[in-house]
């Protein structure tokens, strides 16, 4: 997974091109309430075709997980689609797609989401079976039910990582960059042999723990009446038991203190170095010029390690970086694929030559204003969506700053200067503090 | 750190920070509804009716013809200020000369690699400084130019868009570059399963010589031959008015953009000669398997089928239900087989390529390397068991997945810009979105079992199946599918 430019919020008010009108202001109203369960619940309405998407938020993710059990909340997210008590297996998707709705699920470090998107006639059945299974997933949970996933999730592993070129890569990265007790250390997909440990017993604990309405938070956008909307929430979640607080997760410091270094070997032509730092959580100081430094760094045809490395001197079929921000904390990776008769090494000396640069002198005004012009955009573009409007309203409210955060996240990049993207290089990305893998293609027997 | 989900669609999730605090201003309000509801638990017994379906009101198209014949279609949307204009070239890859494959997806490609009087870099600096994005591809269909802007600075991104598609100068060291780009790129696919497949299975099935044999970005024989005069001659015989159309859709006015669009694109002048169809591929003869060996891979990927049909086909409603029933849909009787019922795979799906001449139907999966050729009987109990009637309950999920999911295809800008560019490239009517749903409705059962006995016929299918081939040889010859072959990546993608 990387981040995508779309999560990068700003706006081009800081110099605005000549002639031009400034953007226009940036709002998604809603309204937002809580049940008595402790359910919180967010509606926006957006009429532009007869769609409503449902948008639910457990706040758990393969950082709650324990050890022995990586994985488990991802194994634990297919299980949510297998039935529950009022809704046998099978029958979620097959009463979905008889009403023309899609639905499917993810899980990161920091929580899992679920989504229907339906035509406006459906939504009374999305809450339907969306609170089902928030009330009752027990009822029906059984050991082949979990077996049967289990092997599911292990193909997915097979062919995400394992079957992939490079696959393992991002597997051995964080092993290497967090400390052994720190929760992102180990992979969202899990190892093989907690996949096949994870027991029934398991899923019931971790439902009873995780899985109650006050961990959770569902916002439900698209062409709805927003009294109606919430009248039919109350009929199907108010049932819904509270369960016990949960208790925010309390990680150790994660600080590198020198270069790690690893060689991989893969089914692959062409040798790959990646780059990685630890660097500031999402929101945390720093972050959002970090966004701005990868910019700069690979964006576009002009970016600095782009023009250089593939451009110009052609050593590099690809480079790219990127932060990838968590709620406990965050990963600056470049990433870069070196062409027939290049190394790792070359391309390594050249990327640390530009850092170095960058040390010394801040970006001009230009290369900064021409990466913000691009993520303003990219924000309008993510807004025709209402599903991506959702899971940003989810986003933004879980991560406290309430639902209509847009503005707010764009406002934090409009303060960044050259010299601030200088700081976070000089700050974050220092050439004796990361690790360092390379993945190199096998020697063919 | 990384985001897993359960079915197939890539879509990495960003992660945020956990719940700090909450809103609780308007939770008190809430009791104001609660008072009306009733109290009592609601009824779960059965899943609650499902109204009448929402209509979707089409948005309507505006059509316009600048001075010099070249056709503006227009959608208005004004959700965000953002406008998308495509230039759509009625001539894509299906339209590469023999031994010249590959040369309108790098004609496409290289555009943007210099245009009027700027070069690749300063292109490229223009057009991201106005936070635009613009894109230059050619699948086998069509070629297009797709620009998305802000709509405040369409005045500034609209003459560089012109320079793209009318003034590109083909720079030799950029050619060379983009050359050097795909080899490598072609190098790269072989290392995945994944990507091997689908080249294997196209070779497979059409043959070196068909056009649909080989990607649109050409093989590496033919990328090693391309100079300047074959690009720029591409360009010239193609990139006409007569021959493309303007897709607009957008925060924009029709009367208040087709003067710029004129200013822009009104003096582009020209001719084009008719369109030469890509030749009807001659059928896959009999059932055949081949085996391309990747020592150590963890999966095997599978695909099955052979030639499909055309976009034009007259079956082309019954196909999409027949297809949602088997392999199109997450209830779709494969993904159930395969997936939930065997967990040999974490997806399996079928799809059928509708080009302007028939592309390729297949079933596709990827299996664990030690259940393959238990996966190879199952995809085939699948693909014998649709030639059987079709109840009437699961054609019904099937129709009204396709016909009510209908709608969510026309959200974002571009969604209705592919919509239209659709419907120019096949010559659909202006009426055909409006009667979409209503066709799916009326597809019959009789009518599915009919052209799945025409469009599936397993025992004549091309088998491809990418994966280890000493752990999985032994059992796919015993399935006894037809004859064997075993090759190396390189000889199964070509050269």
């Amino acid at each position: 997974m990387r981040r995508s430019l779309m999560t990068l919020l700003i706006v081009a008010c800081t110099i605005p091109l000549a002639g031009q009108s400034p953007a226009p202001t940036l709002q998604v109203p809603y309204t937002q309430f809580r049940l008595a369960n402790g359910l919180t619940v967010i509606l926006h309405r957006d009429t532009s075709v007869p769609v409503v998407t449902v948008n639910v938020w457990y706040h758990v993710g393969s950082a709650n997980e324990k050890p022995g059990r990586t994985g488990f909340a991802h194994l634990f997210e297919h299980l949510m689609f297998e039935g529950s008590k009022h809704v046998q297996e099978g029958v979620f998707d097959t009463l979905l797609e008889s009403a023309g709705g899609n639905n499917n699920g993810s899980t990161n470090n920091d929580r899992t989401n679920y989504f229907e998107d339906v035509p406006s006639n459906a939504l009374d059945l999305a809450l339907y079976l969306e609170s089902d299974r928030m009330a009752y997933l027990l009822d029906t949970m059984t050991p082949q039910r979990v077996d049967g996933q289990r092997d599911v999730v292990k193909n997915e592993r097979r062919q995400s990582y394992e079957n992939q070129p490079y696959g393992m890569a991002s597997i051995e990265i964080d092993k290497m960059a967090w400390p052994a007790n720190h929760p992102y250390n180990w992979p969202t997909i899990g190892y093989m042999e907690d996949l096949t440990a994870a027991s029934h017993s398991d899923v019931v604990e971790f439902f009873k723990k995780y899985y109650a309405p006050n961990n959770a938070s569902l916002v439900i956008a698209g062409d709805i009446d927003i009294p109606r909307t919430r009248a039919l929430v109350e009929k199907w979640f108010n049932e819904v038991p509270r369960g016990a607080d949960v208790e925010p997760i309390a990680p150790p410091a994660a600080i590198l203190t020198s270069v790690q270094k690893k060689t991989l070997t893969d089914r692959v032509a062409l040798p790959r170095l990646y780059l990685t730092w630890l660097t500031p959580r999402l929101y945390a100081p720093g972050d959002a010029a970090l966004d701005l430094v990868s910019s700069v760094l690979t964006g576009g045809k002009n970016s600095r390690l782009y023009k250089r490395l593939v451009y110009d001197t052609q050593m590099a079929q690809d480079v790219t970086a990127f932060q990838q921000s968590g709620a406990i904390g965050s990963e600056f990776q470049i990433i870069a694929t070196a062409r027939r008769g290049h190394t790792a090494a070359e391309l390594q000396k050249v990327i640390d030559e530009e850092l170095e640069k960058l040390r010394r002198e801040p970006p001009d005004a230009r290369e900064v204003q021409r990466a913000i012009n691009q993520i303003e955009a990219s924000f309008y573009r993510r807004m025709e969506r209402v599903s991506n409007k959702a899971d940003a309203l989810n986003g933004y409210y879980v991560a406290g700053g309430g639902p209509d955060y847009f503005a707010e996240d764009l406002a934090r990049y409009t303060s960044l200067s050259a010299s601030d993207a200088q700081a976070a290089v000089i700050r974050w990305l220092p050439p004796d503090r990361r690790v360092e893998l390379v993945v190199e293609p096998e020697v063919k027997k | 750190m990384t985001a897993t989900q359960r079915t197939k669609t890539d879509q990495p999730q960003r992660a945020q920070r956990p719940l700090r605090f909450v809103v609780a201003a308007l939770a008190a309000s809430s009791c104001l509804t609660a008072a009306v509801m009733a109290q009592s638990a609601p009824d779960r017994s059965k899943p609650p009716a499902l109204g009448a379906p929402p209509r979707l009101n089409l948005p309507e198209i505006q059509k316009r013809t600048l001075s010099n014949g070249l056709a503006v279609w227009l959608v208005e949307s004004h959700e965000v200020p953002l406008v998308q204009i495509n230039l759509l070239v009625k001539a894509g890859a299906g339209d590469d000369p023999a031994g010249k494959f590959g040369v309108a997806s790098l004609t496409a490609a290289m555009l943007d690699e210099g245009a009027g009087s700027r070069n690749a870099l300063e292109l490229a600096d223009a057009i991201d400084f106005l936070g635009a994005s613009l894109a230059t591809t050619a699948s086998f269909d069509a070629s297009a130019v797709r620009l998305n802007v802000p709509v405040a600075r369409l005045k500034d991104a609209l003459p560089l868009m012109a320079d793209v598609v009318l003034r590109p100068s083909f720079p030799d060291a950029e050619l060379n570059r983009l050359r050097q780009e795909r080899l490598t790129a072609l190098l790269q696919a072989k290392d995945d399963p994944a990507s091997v497949a689908p080249m294997a299975f196209a070779r497979t099935v059409f043959g070196a010589t068909h056009r649909y044999g080989t990607g649109a970005a050409g093989t590496e024989a033919t990328l090693k031959g391309f100079t300047v005069p074959d690009l720029k001659s591409f360009h010239a015989s193609m990139y006409q008015p007569g021959n493309a159309v303007l897709v607009v859709v957008g925060d924009v006015k029709l009367d208040a953009i087709v003067p710029q669009l004129e200013t822009n694109f009104g003096s582009w002048k020209g001719t084009s000669s008719p369109r030469k169809p890509v030749p009807q591929a001659a059928q896959v003869p009999q059932g055949q398997i081949t085996i391309v060996d990747m020592p150590g891979a963890a999966q095997s990927q599978i695909r099955i089928g052979w030639v499909g049909v055309p976009r034009s086909t007259p079956d082309y409603f019954t196909i999409e239900v027949l297809n949602t029933i088997l392999g199109g849909s997450f209830t779709s009787r494969l993904n159930q087989n395969l997936r939930e019922e065997h967990q040999y795979a974490y997806g399996a799906s079928s799809r059928f390529d509708m080009r302007l001449s028939a592309g390729a139907f297949q079933a596709a999966a990827g299996v664990q390397t030690d259940k393959t050729a238990e996966a190879l009987r199952e995809f085939f109990k699948e693909l014998n068991g649709i030639l059987k009637p079709v109840p009437a309950e699961e054609l019904t999920k099937a129709k009204n997945y396709a016909a009510l999911s209908f709608p969510s295809e026309f959200e974002t800008s571009g969604d209705l810009s592919a919509k239209m560019e659709e419907m120019i490239v096949y010559g659909l009517s202006d009426r055909y979105f409006g009667e979409y749903v209503d066709n799916l409705q009326k597809v019959s059962a009789a009518a599915v079992q009919k052209v799945a006995t025409t469009y599936i016929q397993p025992q004549r299918f091309a088998v491809v199946v990418v994966g280890d081939r000493k752990v999985i040889e032994a059992g796919v010859r015993a399935l006894n599918l037809g004859p064997v072959r075993v090759m190396s990546v390189d000889e199964a993608v070509g050269q």
